[in-house]
Order: structure tokens, then sequence, then C-alpha cells
């Protein structure tokens, strides 16, 4: 039995829409230019309960969760280095508007950031953390931004948000 | 009442006793509940009694549950709506309480979670549900009764919906039933009424007045 070969002009075309679904899903198009980059959005209650201006600290509490990710620039995407990031959650240590839930730290060289809190617990009908780039508590003049990042599971341990500031 | 009655009567009662306290039980002994402090967890139980209570109210208000007297049933309606306002009270003020600007985004309608909207959608009704059993009288019995259904009906669905998207203190299996049998006995008693035939009603009476009206004057 031999089967018709298919016409070499439509498998290209499928493979090339696949890759562009695949990367479009994923967000993770990489431009040739990075001047596009567009800046992130502050997100919706991604401001709630927030206390400005929560210390630098090693950890929050007693830590083993990670709240993890990067600082870059808009436009260029060029890595932000010393960005002071605050976080804060309702974690098996506390409510969100506990100062106790609250801290902050700075990125590294490379613009990364790793927070190490409590872990997350669902509250308010989903496990949630909040993150901010606030421009009161920061010197490097970029627009504040809150974020609101959701567990995909309320098991995970760690949670990834990524900042794209724009200068204020 | 013959033994196969009673024995229908009996499971009845049993079922709904069951439907009612396994997902009360199972969300009062959440382990999320040793990271809330009281208001919150009061808070989340007042919202599940009542999710429970919206169970017990078309049962009672079709008259579907055995040994109650109808009479008796609608003054039990009465009392369990007064007592689904009072949760809805506790639900959200203990919910303030804990975060006030989640609950100020839900009620402006901007929270991040869909399941917000849901549940202040079905607030609302049951502040208008409360309102109209006070116009009780001043109202044709056919057009407060429709109100009241089409009110009773957002309710079930929006708090249905509200639930079933929260991860929250509520056990997944215990909370799917519930909100299955909440659904059943709405629709059957909604179905019940005949409402459809109510419309009609209404509507071929009004139109027979207009005509008549139209017939006075030329």
């Amino acid at each position: 039995m031999t089967h018709a070969p298919l016409p070499r002009r439509s498998l290209l075309g499928a493979a090339t829409l696949g890759a562009a679904l695949a990367t479009g899903a994923s967000g993770l198009i990489v431009p040739a230019r990075a001047q596009g980059l567009a800046p992130t959005p502050s997100m919706r209650g991604g401001a709630n309960n927030y206390r400005p201006g929560a210390p630098i600290v090693e950890r929050i509490g007693g830590g083993g969760f990670w709240l993890t990710g990067t600082v870059r620039r808009a436009g260029d995407g060029a890595p932000l280095p010393r960005v002071r990031i605050q976080a804060w959650a309702h974690t098996t240590e506390g409510h969100e508007r506990d100062e106790r839930s609250h801290g902050a730290t700075l990125t590294d060289a490379n613009g990364v950031f790793r927070i190490e809190m409590p872990q997350i617990v669902p509250a308010f009908g989903q496990a949630h953390g909040h993150l901010a780039y606030d421009a009161a508590h920061d010197d490097n003049g970029f627009a504040t931004v809150f974020l609101r990042p959701v567990l995909r599971s309320a098991r995970d341990t760690s949670l990834t948000a990524d900042f794209v500031l724009r200068p204020a | 009442m013959t033994l196969r009655g009673k024995v229908r009567s009996f499971l009845i009662w049993a079922a709904l006793a069951a439907a009612i306290a396994v997902p009360i039980t199972v969300a009062a002994t959440s382990p999320l509940l040793a990271w809330r402090d009281s208001i919150y967890i009061a808070a989340g139980l007042a919202g599940v009694v009542g999710l429970a209570l919206l169970l017990v109210q078309p049962l009672l208000a079709g008259g579907l549950l055995p040994g109650l007297p109808l009479r008796l049933a609608r003054r039990l309606h009465g009392l369990v709506g007064a007592g689904l306002l009072a949760a809805v009270v506790v639900h959200v003020a203990g919910l303030w309480l804990t975060s006030p600007p989640d609950v100020l985004d839900a009620l402006l309608f901007r929270s991040p979670t869909d399941f917000s909207a849901w549940g202040v959608v079905a607030l609302w009704a049951v502040l208008a549900a409360a309102g109209m059993a006070a116009l009780r009288g001043r109202l044709r019995p056919a057009v407060w009764r429709l109100l009241h259904v089409m009110l009773a009906l957002v309710i079930v669905i929006g708090t249905v919906v509200h639930a079933l998207l929260i991860d929250g203190t509520m056990g997944i299996v215990s909370k799917a039933v519930l909100c299955a049998v909440v659904l059943v006995a709405a629709a059957k008693v909604v179905v019940d009424q005949r409402l459809l035939a109510d419309l009609r009603r209404l509507a071929s009476r009004d139109g027979r007045r207009r005509t008549a009206r139209r017939q006075t004057q030329a």
C-alpha cells in the first residue's frame, strides 16, 4: 500500500502556522528588534492591602515559598539591577493586611528577584500573590506597577511574575 | 401514611439533611481555617449556610417536603428567606472586615475574580427579594409571584456559579452535589408553578382590558 505524498507547500504552511500559534500562545515572541517591549500594566486588584514601604528582608516570616521574577526596561528589554520589589500575600502565617505578610527585596545584576515567604494559601477564592514596584520607594524613576499573579494550583510552592517598567 | 409513604418521607428528609450537613461539616473542618481569623471564618461559613438555605427555599415554596402542610411550609419559606438575608449580610460584612478593598472591587464589578460579579448579582437579587416581600399584597399575586421567581432564579444561578468558581473551604464533591440539588429543586418548583400559563393569562387579561377600553371610547 502506498501513501499519496502530501503537497510540500501545505506541510510548510501548517508548520509555520503551528509555530506562530505556539509562540503566540506562550507569549515567547522574541522580536528581531527588542525596541517594542511593552510595559507591564498593573493588574486588577493588584494594589489591594498594600502597605507602602515594607522593609527589605532576607525572607518574609519562616519562608518555604518562592516568589521570583525579572525586572526589565520597556522598549529595549534591558535587565534592571537594584530595583525594589515588594511582595505580600495571604499565607500560612498571616492575612494580606498584616504587616508581617509584607517584605521587599532588590533585583540582582541580571534584573532577577527572589523573595522567600511562607506558603501562599487560597484566600478570597483564589491562591494568589501581590507584587509592587512603587515609584515612591525606589530611586530608579520608573512608573508604579502592581501585579496579582495567581497560583496554578494551591499546592504550588513557587510563583513567577515579571515586570517591564517604563520611565515615570 | 402507608409504610411506603413513611420510607419515602424518611428518605427525603434524610437526603435533605445530608445535602446540607455534609458540605457545612466539610467547610467547618477545612484545613484552610487554620490560617484564617474568626471573622473571616464566620464570613465564609455564612456563605456556605446561605447556599444550603437555597436548597430549603424551593422545597418549602413548592410544598415538596413530606409531612409539612403547605401553609406552614410557606410561613417557613418567609422565615428561611429572612435567614438567607442574614447569612448574606454576615458573609459580605465579614469579608469587608477581612479585606475592604477586595469587597469594594467586587461591589463595583472591577474584581479580578469572575466569581465576585456572580456573587454580587445574587446579593442584589436577595436584597430586591427582601424588599419585594414588604410589597406583598400591593401587587397583583400573579405579578408578585412572577417577579419573586425571577429574582429567586437570579439568586440561585448567581450563587451556584459564585460557589463553584471559588477555591475555598468547601469540599469539591460536596459543593458540586449541593449546587446540583439546589439547581434541580429550583427548576422543579419553577416548572411546577406554571409561570408561563400565568404570563399568558396576565397578557390576555391586559389585552381584553385594552380592547374593552377602546370599545368604550368608541
